[in-house]
């Protein structure tokens, strides 16, 4: 494959060439309803503008972006939350008409001297979860939508039949087109339509064009993520990043869009206008000084990308193999970075945005597919990244070329690769101890290990199969629970607590057993178990660096509103602590990485103009999280109850899983609960497992009251409307609201600690109306 | 076959014949950014090294071509290493993994600049201290991807 100082038009993939009638499909396009724009200007990292579209009306608007809206909200996921709260009703599901799918960018968004600044933020109402999920994408769409004129786009209603929206910042127009030809996997129409709409038979024209779809399968699961498109000039074919999570893609083909097309006519190094260029470039060199010295010997991003991680996560107990059970597994070595090093093409750049030295966007170029409607083809697999390798672990799939299949379909069927694999890791659990068997599963024999049946059953999902257990499995671990309970098949505690889903999402990729913190940075989240928000694992189990509730508490402050910063701003999170300056340890909070930390305090006054420090950085990321909390409650979610997270994350569910790890427990009945070492040796597992079992799940609630009262909510979990006036989050509606949600669980008796405290223990405040005095 | 044969020429120092005037920076300025400041708006530097001098510039071996993610560097026809300030899109990725600090930004705008061999600075300097000399492509460029690990 080639590598390096080769000229751009020699590169060679090995990939099938497609060949498409491009005239014929564009054709059969019959534009249903259209709007005219002017073109406008970025001002300091803001279009000062959004778009509304509503495919049951047939309306497009545009709909400014207020002074108040940036003080309050800031950019990107905060506008979604807005737009969404002023548009949506606390009835609403995925699939009601009003339910919105939002594309948002950023006011740092689409800057190309920081690496990490290309990302959307999509938001909707998940098919999962019944509350708002977001999830933060690379590709070129969002800095592109930015640069032809929208901060963010907005979509309402359905269409009655397939159509994709064109929003053509070359010509100033919106369009809504019918599209019956093209096809629907992602890898596919994201070639028809780059090409169909370049303005020009170049790579160069190609490279203006931005596309999001979600293929086959995001139709009949509620798996589908959305595929974003970044045209790669040197492999010549449009590649695509995954907003994955929560079923955005499942909403996309819900709403019969087929595709969201973007393109620009030009843009630049300071198409954002920022206040001070200067500073802009002086920033982002360092950065990209400090990843050229640095990453070779520290994470190794721009080499193998996130799949570095695999071998750190095997060593340290915390890869997920056979769902969650183990935390290693013997055979993990096969699945080591090395391994897809070997097949990943060894050309820069790679990063998902222009300017993004980090480069973890690997491809596997020229890969033969094995199964299914595409087998024979040669084709480019984007990944895999850890996540999607872990998840192999999780099937017990050890095989790097049956982690590419993988990847490719789920990609291409727009399935997100974490809720697949987590969940088909349970089925397969269930499978094993004979709760599902071959007759329940439509006739797959969905043992571990068994890569040939979880491409069946992909394959199956894309093609609307009728099976009762396609239907109900594609939808998720959170029904098939219901499903296998409703049944009567297992019992129901094995089956809550195998079954590795909270909220209705299936986890990300680690095992939090000895965890505590990182138990709290999946379960007391606002979309779902997803490690966005906080990792706490080295932390907390590997440096025992925040030993009591407290400690921990601050943490489950601290990070997820850091991390929540970076989807306000449209950034990746991965440059602030995937590269670290040589000095971090240093200094006085290295896991808050303190540099990059200003880094980002001085990038976001260069674009914008204000003039915040560190603790404003937060303070952004609190309003944004509280009202996303709050819009939680008020869909009927958001409380204690709904932060439950299941055993298989906090401990050993099955004897086996005891045993794997006995001399660890043991010494923790000792350690932890008291026993004498002779008491432990007579206990029968069965005993120590329901001690620990009492142990761990009391725990997990103090953790929760602590962190709770960290947050400024209630005991029960609701955000405070003392706290958001606080923020300066002063929507009477919204106040109102929490005030009698509050009531209501006064009422019910629910306004209480959730921990047991014993002797020497106190919960975090004896007032458990302790914001009333603020 | 034919890259074996391809040559580029690079600037070669003298340092015994410079008096540190710096009529090099002030005439590569003006083919940068028309105006005799030199300085950073110079792709030539000269700097002091103890009681002599010494030279910063390109040497056109090529690391920063992959680097690019919008084909705005180019190897030209003549061998040099050229930077399209029209396709640029001023990420700086070039600028920050130089591993000679050889691509240059001034604030002057945002996309960086390079030496391109023109020989204005060799005609500029009144002592004959720089000179372009020819080089064979493949004895000086090299491939940039990074092995895995510390390698």
């Amino acid at each position: 494959m080639a590598e390096g100082q080769i000229p751009i038009e020699e590169y060679e993939t090995g990939n099938t060439k497609h060949k498409w009638d491009l005239k014929k499909l564009k054709f059969a396009h019959r534009v249903i309803f259209e709007y005219n724009y002017k073109k406008g200007e970025i001002k300091r990292g803001y279009a000062n503008r959004t778009l509304y579209l509503n495919l049951t009306k047939k309306e497009i608007k545009e709909k400014p972006v207020t002074e108040d809206m940036k003080k309050k909200f800031t950019g990107g996921r905060g506008f979604g939350l807005k737009l969404m709260w002023a548009s949506i009703k606390s009835s609403t599901r995925w699939n009601s008409d009003e339910n919105e799918l939002l594309i948002t960018t950023g006011p740092l968004c689409g800057t190309t001297q920081y690496p990490g600044s290309g990302k959307s933020l999509c938001l909707t109402i998940s098919p999962s979860t019944d509350i708002i999920c977001d999830s933060n994408v690379g590709g070129f769409f969002g800095p592109y939508l930015k640069f032809a004129g929208f901060d963010a786009i907005e979509i309402q209603g359905k269409a009655k039949q397939d159509v994709v929206i064109v929003v053509d910042g070359e010509k100033g127009k919106i369009s809504v087109e019918t599209a019956p030809l093209e096809e629907t996997n992602s890898h596919l129409i994201n070639e028809q339509l780059t090409h169909m709409y370049a303005s020009e038979n170049t790579d160069k024209s190609r490279q203006k064009v931005s596309v999001v779809s979600a293929g086959k399968g995001a139709e009949h699961s509620y798996w589908g993520c959305l595929n974003f498109s970044f045209y790669d000039i040197r492999r010549k074919l449009p590649r695509m990043k995954q907003a994955g999570r929560g079923g955005l893609g499942t909403v996309l083909r819900d709403k019969k869009i087929k595709a969201i097309v973007t393109k620009i006519e030009k843009f630049d190094g300071v198409s954002n206008n920022p206040a001070d260029p200067i500073a802009l470039a002086k920033v982002g060199t360092k950065l990209h000084r400090e990843i050229r010295d640095l990453d070779r010997h520290q994470c190794n991003m721009r080499a193998v990308g996130t799949v570095h991680l695999v071998e750190i996560m095997d060593e340290y107990d915390l890869l997920p193999t056979e769902n969650y059970r183990f935390g290693s597994f013997p055979k993990a070595s096969k699945i080591y970075s090395p391994k897809f090093f070997k097949h990943f093409t060894k050309i820069i750049p790679d990063g998902c945005w222009h300017g993004c030295t980090m480069a973890c966007a690997k491809t596997v170029d020229g890969f033969t597919v094995m199964t299914g409607p595409y087998k024979g083809q040669k084709t480019t697999v984007d990944g895999p990244e850890y996540e999607t390798v872990a998840c192999c672990s999780n099937m017990s799939l050890w095989d790097p070329l049956w982690v590419l299949e993988f990847n490719f379909y789920c990609d291409t069927y727009g399935l997100d690769t974490i809720s697949t694999g987590t969940a088909i890791a349970f089925y397969m659990e269930m499978y094993e101890y004979g709760i599902l068997n071959k007759e329940r599963c439509d006739g797959l024999e969905l043992c571990f290990g068994n890569g040939e049946a979880v491409m069946e059953f992909m394959h199956r999902i894309a093609q609307g199969n009728k099976g009762e257990f396609t239907k109900i499995a594609a939808k998720g671990a959170r029904r098939v629970k219901d499903w296998l309970i409703k049944n009567a098949w297992g019992t129901p505690q094995l089956i809550e607590d195998c079954g590795m889903e909270s909220k209705g999402l299936e986890y990300s990729e680690y095992v939090t057993k000895e965890s505590l913190a990182m138990q709290g940075g999946y379960g007391l989240t606002l979309k779902g178990p997803q490690h966005d928000e906080a990792w706490l694992i080295f932390m907390d189990m590997v440096n025992n660096a925040i030993p009591t509730f407290e400690d921990k508490a601050e943490a489950l402050h601290y990070f997820p509103m850091w991390r929540t910063w970076f989807g306000l701003n449209g950034l990746c999170k991965l440059p602030w602590n995937d590269v670290e300056p040589a000095n971090n340890a240093e200094t006085d909070e290295p896991s808050k990485v303190p540099e990059h930390t200003q880094n980002y305090v001085e990038y976001q006054n260069a674009i914008t103009g204000w003039n915040v420090d560190k603790e404003e950085l937060i303070l952004q990321s609190e309003r944004c999280y509280n009202w996303q909390r709050a819009m939680n409650v008020w869909l009927g979610r958001g409380r204690r109850k709904d932060d439950w997270i299941p055993y298989r994350s906090m401990g050993p569910v099955t004897e086996m899983e005891y045993l794997s790890r006995k001399d660890r427990y043991d010494k923790q009945l000792v350690e932890k609960l008291g026993h004498s070492e002779k008491e432990v040796e007579k206990m029968k597992i069965k005993e120590k497992i329901e001690l620990l079992y009492d142990y761990r799940q009391a725990q997990y609630q103090k953790l929760a009251d602590a962190v709770y009262y960290r947050r400024g909510w209630t005991p029960n979990g609701i955000p405070t409307p003392q706290k958001m006036k606080q923020l300066g989050m002063d929507d009477p509606k919204m106040l109102k609201l929490l005030q009698d949600k509050i009531n209501e669980d006064e009422k019910a008796g629910l306004n209480v600690w959730g921990g047991k405290y014993g002797k020497g223990e106190k919960p975090p405040n004896i007032h458990l109306k302790y914001w009333e005095k603020w | 076959m034919m890259d074996k044969l391809k040559t580029v020429k690079i600037l070669k120092f003298h340092p015994e014949k410079c008096d540190g005037s710096l009529a090099c920076e002030r005439a590569c300025s003006q083919v940068h950014f028309k105006t005799d400041e030199g300085g950073d708006k110079s792709a030539i530097r000269i700097l002091k090294n103890g009681n002599s001098y010494k030279m910063h510039v390109c040497d056109q071996r090529g690391l920063c071509l992959d680097m690019c993610p919008v084909g705005a560097l180019n190897r030209k026809k003549n061998g040099i290493v050229w930077l399209d300030k029209d396709i640029c899109i001023g990420c700086q990725a070039c600028v920050g993994f130089c591993p000679i600090g050889a691509m240059r930004k001034s604030d002057a705008r945002i996309e960086p600049f390079k030496c391109i061999s023109c020989g204005a600075c060799v005609r500029a300097c009144p002592n004959g201290a720089l000179e372009l000399i020819e080089v064979k492509i493949d004895d000086i460029k090299k491939v940039v991807y990074h092995k895995q690990g510390t390698e």
